[in-house]
């Protein structure tokens, strides 16, 4: 067989997957080199979603950037309203209300759990199992109500606000996510019977896409990727923003960093983020929902129409927008794929100097040809799956 | 003469009006409402006629109007004479294998002698066999001429598989042929009058993995790596639009139709009910003499028939929505490395309990 193919003439298979293949969503191209069904070479192209979202920030007000921040994660918008939100208020400097801090908890939590729910069924319709797919969506659509509840939008949410909040909990806001969460529950057993032990599904991930520990930290790996790995990271228990330091709530890991534990990571995570919820909901404050700094947040109409102070930084915020003082910072939660950070410089203006965003999952598209190379092309659906590229958070 | 021709030529429009008037436009149907019933969908049910949508009964017609209207696209570079042909090799065999299988027993109607299966060939079992690997052109041929390198990629890989399950298949049948001592499907199915003589019975190990190879020899999910659209696209027919693309699903559903089928004929006890011999329901029918109990009989026998071969199609919808999909290599190591091995030893055991009894 080698004496023949060393007579043969014979060349790999150069190949584009993408960037408009059934996989590849999030719009990305892979270029492959094949030798049979083997993966000899990949080269990761990203770039078509490039909306140039950096360069927007600098030409709208502070306020402005928020709609924006929706289409970076656009499976988990609420996560990312959070965390521009955290960031411009450690830049001023602004401690926002208990129940605000509260209620951001519970609308980080629930993104996050519709961002995993997507994910997991995502790879279980490309791995072939549709009914998983859809018994995932149908929880997702249920947590999208609960988000739609809140503020109104079920995919770009826009509820967070620069020291407050867009509107206070609606009413029956509890005893709609218990409702909600007891169906949850039941879908999650479902789809944990239909995959976790499903032999197919198992040989499918099992020992593919491994990263050593080690290399992930080199590769900038974090979130579900990066503790499948072993690595117990998490913004929320490392570096505890908002209330997280009061839930209590364990950080699952995995043991080998293949598709396996980071599915596993996160079947998991979605159980520990509906316990945040419930604490939280349980635990929730009253009070107000928003910062009294009328300089920073805009206060109520009754404040409007009583308080000299507050009607003209209404007006200046309105018509300026929000001043944060000159500096720069870095600020980082836990989003649904990782560590998203915002790193902001300010000049003193109205608009940011330089909004840069970390995307987690610019890493982790980074190190596909690591993981897959090797493999064979149905290799990269799971992995692919797995790492969870977002177009719009990778390419801004 | 002319009884023998009117006799034939009725079961051949039966058996086609089944076949492509009935399964093959009504298993797209059942697979989406049967998909949606698992799924919490609701499924097909937009297409209607004056507002009647009758439970989307009325797609299958929006379909065929639709692939019958479509461009009919080759690709640039393709060779059109193959990428043409492709799917009409793939088809016909489909077609075809359903002649040599049995949809009731022999029965005298007005002093005729009626045998119900369109050709009742002394090999029937090899030629399934043989129209089977044929079908496996069509995928090859398609994957190729498409000019495509998905294509391509799906084609050796349908290539490849079609034929390593066919091997095992073969093997698997063997056992059922040694149980019985004939390749006559009319009378292996004759054979299973008696409830405990059904392959199921006979070879329960042979069932097993001649569904399992069925499936696979189909490319269908678990084994559709062939087509596997989250990588391949949609591998051998990524290039086929219109009435073509429709050929290789019609194909596919009616393999499934085979499939069943011959399940029903080697495994469970064919056009039998269970502890009922032709000649009983004969005599049960006796009140309407002795043709119309003969027709009665036949009626009968038909429906059980087709009802086995529906509960064997709902089975492989099921087993379809899901599990999900195999990896390649995988799927040839089963083949190769468990099927096969189990496959051989029951031949063994078979021969061995025949030679002791």
């Amino acid at each position: 067989m080698s004496d023949t193919a060393k007579d043969l003439h014979s060349e790999y298979m150069v190949i584009n997957m993408g960037p408009s293949h059934p996989v590849t969503h999030g719009t990305v191209k892979f270029l492959l080199t094949l030798e049979g069904e083997t993966i000899i070479d990949m080269k990761v192209d990203i770039g078509y979603l490039h909306r140039g979202f950096e360069k927007m920030c600098e030409n709208g007000t502070w306020e402005q950037v928020m709609p924006y921040t929706d289409r970076l994660n656009y499976v988990s918008p609420l996560i990312n309203n959070v965390g521009y939100a955290l960031a411009v208020e450690k830049l001023i400097g602004i401690e926002t209300p208990q129940r605000c801090q509260y209620i951001r908890v519970i609308a980080s939590e629930l993104a996050r759990i519709s961002d995993h729910y997507t994910n997991i069924a995502a790879s279980g319709l490309e791995l072939g199992a549709f009914t998983a797919f859809l018994y995932f969506v149908e929880a997702r659509e249920l947590v999208w109500d609960l988000i739609e509840m809140l503020c109104g939008a079920r995919v770009t949410a826009n509820y967070v606000r620069i020291g407050g909040l867009k509107n206070d909990l609606p009413d029956g806001f509890k005893a709609k996510t218990r409702d909600v969460f007891k169906r949850c529950r039941e879908l999650w057993a479902d789809v944990d019977h239909l995959l976790t032990k499903n032999r197919i599904f198992i040989d499918r991930v099992r020992n593919v896409g491994i990263m050593p520990p080690k290399d992930a930290i080199a590769w900038g790996f974090t979130g579900p990727c990066l503790r499948a790995c072993g690595i117990p990271y998490d913004v929320r228990k490392f570096h505890p923003y908002l209330v997280y330091d009061q839930m209590d709530f364990e950080v699952p890991v995995g043991e080998k960093g293949d598709n396996f534990d980071r599915y596993a990571v996160r079947m998991e995570e979605i159980n520990q983020s509906m316990r945040i919820v419930e604490q939280a909901l349980d635990k929730l404050p009253s009070g107000p929902i928003n910062v009294d700094m009328p300089e920073y947040r805009w206060q109520s109409k009754e404040d409007i129409s009583n308080r000299i102070e507050s009607l003209i930084f209404h007006f200046k915020t309105v018509t300026e927008g929000i001043k944060p003082p000159a500096g720069e910072v870095y600020s980082a939660v836990e989003g649904a794929n990782g560590e998203l950070g915002f790193y902001l410089v300010s000049d003193g203006s109205g608009k940011p100097y330089k909004c840069r965003v970390r995307p987690p999952c610019f890493p982790l598209t980074a190190a596909m040809p690591k993981m897959v190379k090797g493999g064979f092309i149905a290799d990269i659906v799971p992995t692919f799956d797995m790492i969870n590229m977002i177009g719009g958070e990778c390419d801004r | 003469m002319v009884a023998d021709l009117i006799e034939s030529v009725v079961k051949i429009l039966f058996i086609f009006s089944v076949n492509i008037g009935f399964f093959s436009p009504i298993l797209g149907w059942v697979e989406r409402k049967q998909s949606a019933l698992m799924q919490d969908r609701v499924g097909a049910n937009r297409a209607d006629v004056f507002g009647f949508t009758l439970i989307g009964l009325f797609h299958p017609i929006a379909d065929a109007i639709k692939v019958l209207t479509k461009e009919d696209f080759v690709p640039e570079g393709a060779d059109r004479l193959f990428h043409t042909l492709a799917p009409f090799i793939s088809l016909t065999p489909a077609i075809i294998a359903f002649a040599v299988i049995p949809f009731g027993g022999q029965y005298v109607l007005f002093g005729h002698h009626v045998n119900l299966i369109i050709a009742d060939l002394d090999v029937g079992i090899l030629f399934i066999f043989a129209f089977a690997s044929l079908a496996s052109f069509g995928a090859v041929l398609g994957g190729w001429a498409s000019n495509n390198n998905w294509s391509f990629l799906g084609g050796l890989r349908a290539s490849a598989q079609m034929l390593s399950y066919e091997v095992v298949m073969g093997l698997n049948i063997i056992g059922v042929i040694m149980v019985y001592g004939t390749l006559r499907l009319s009378e292996i199915g004759a054979m299973q009058v008696n409830f405990f003589h059904w392959g199921i019975f006979l070879q329960p190990v042979g069932f097993i993995l001649f569904f399992t190879c069925a499936i696979a020899e189909n490319k269908r999910a678990p084994f559709d790596v062939a087509e596997a659209e989250s990588e391949l696209v949609a591998g051998y027919f990524t290039e086929y639009s219109g009435m073509k693309f429709v050929m290789f699903w019609m194909g596919e559903f009616l393999e499934i139709v085979t499939i069943a089928g011959l399940i029903t004929t080697l495994f469970f006890g064919a056009w039998h009910l269970p502890f009922v011999s032709d000649r009983m329901l004969v005599d049960f029918f006796g009140f309407a003499g002795p043709d119309g109990a003969n027709i009665l009989a036949i009626l009968v026998n038909i429906a059980t028939f087709f009802a086995k071969v529906l509960f064997f199609i709902w089975l492989q919808m099921t087993i379809r929505w899901t599990l999900p999909r195999f990896r390649y290599d995988q799927v040839m190591r089963l083949g190769w490395k468990m099927f096969l091995p189990i496959a051989l030893i029951n031949i063994f055991i078979t021969g061995l309990v025949l030679l002791v009894k």
